[in-house]
């Protein structure tokens, strides 16, 4: 295995569906680490691994890290700032105060 | 069909005492990775071993290879279920690498080139059960299993083992490492079968 060993981020698109009704895969995120924004589907992910660990295409730093248990699953974030999902505009939503 | 019958290709232990519950015995040596191989020169390679007072204890590659080796053979288990029986390794104990070090901690965070983390006791890195190595089967550690030198705690789940690591910070309180911190159990007995948290 080299450091060409990860696949794209839309392989998440599936594991993600488990935890989320919106697709995730057609969001938005931004490093925490060295602030690019970018899609989430352009993560190097690396799955080859005890769970899929996500990495910045720019700084190679963690973005997101997802455990799959049998019975649970752990989602870490703490490397994404933010997620951008896109919205429908026909969709009532709340607005700011 | 095989030419060589398996009844003829040693002694297999696919079950039975040897093997920890949940897990399968693998022949071949799987790769798995949370990131890029980070790929680190000898002459720049360096071991730290820090306390929680601060001091600080180097090896440079050189130092590392003139302590006392060792030669264990052992058992590994990783926590996607393959274990494999009997790799050998060359590498120094980690008593001899902590003889000297004086430290009140009680746990120990193991961080890699590549910015691995994990977390075990400091006792189970003591008495013969924890070494830095850098030879495989005779051979120099490869990059992608952990080359120059990796942690071996083979009693525990084989993600302890930081591959690239490149020191140990001695800690009073536990520190969860990178899959710790993400769902997996904080000790990882294979025997134990503790592998996620509340395991």
């Amino acid at each position: 295995m080299t450091d060409m060993s990860y696949v794209d981020g839309n392989m998440l698109d599936g594991p993600l569906r488990e935890l989320f009704a919106v697709d995730l895969s057609s969001a938005t995120g931004r490093c925490e680490s060295c602030g690019m924004v970018g899609p989430m589907a352009g993560l190097h992910v690396f799955a080859q691994a005890p769970g899929l660990v996500g990495r910045c295409p720019a700084c190679d730093q963690v973005m997101l890290r997802l455990v799959r248990a049998p019975d649970r699953a752990w989602l870490d974030l703490r490397g994404t700032t933010f997620l951008q999902v896109p919205m429908p505009l026909d969709q009532p939503h709340p607005r700011p105060l | 069909m095989g030419i060589v019958s398996p009844g003829f290709s040693g002694r297999r232990r696919t079950t039975g005492p040897d093997l920890p519950p949940g897990q399968y015995l693998t022949e071949d040596f799987p790769v798995l990775s949370a990131g890029p191989t980070p790929r680190v020169p000898l002459d720049t390679w360096q071991f730290v071993i820090s306390t929680e007072t601060g001091a600080e204890f180097r090896w440079s590659w050189d130092e590392l290879m003139a302590l006392p080796q060792e030669t264990p053979t052992v058992d590994i288990h990783c926590v996607t279920r393959w274990s494999k029986f009997g790799t050998s390794w060359q590498g120094v104990s980690l008593d001899t690498l902590l003889d000297g070090v004086d430290t009140a901690a009680d746990y120990a965070q193991a961080h890699s080139y590549g910015g691995y983390t994990t977390n075990l006791p400091l006792d189970d890195l003591r008495d013969g059960r924890a070494w830095v190595v850098h030879s495989y089967d005779g051979e120099p550690l490869p990059a992608e299993h952990g080359g120059p030198a990796r942690l071996l705690v083979p009693h525990l789940y084989f993600w302890k083992s930081a591959k690239w690591v490149r020191g140990v910070r001695l800690t009073v309180e536990d520190e969860p490492g990178f899959w710790e911190t993400a769902g997996y159990h904080d000790y990882g007995d294979p025997w134990r079968e503790q592998r996620y948290q509340g395991d």
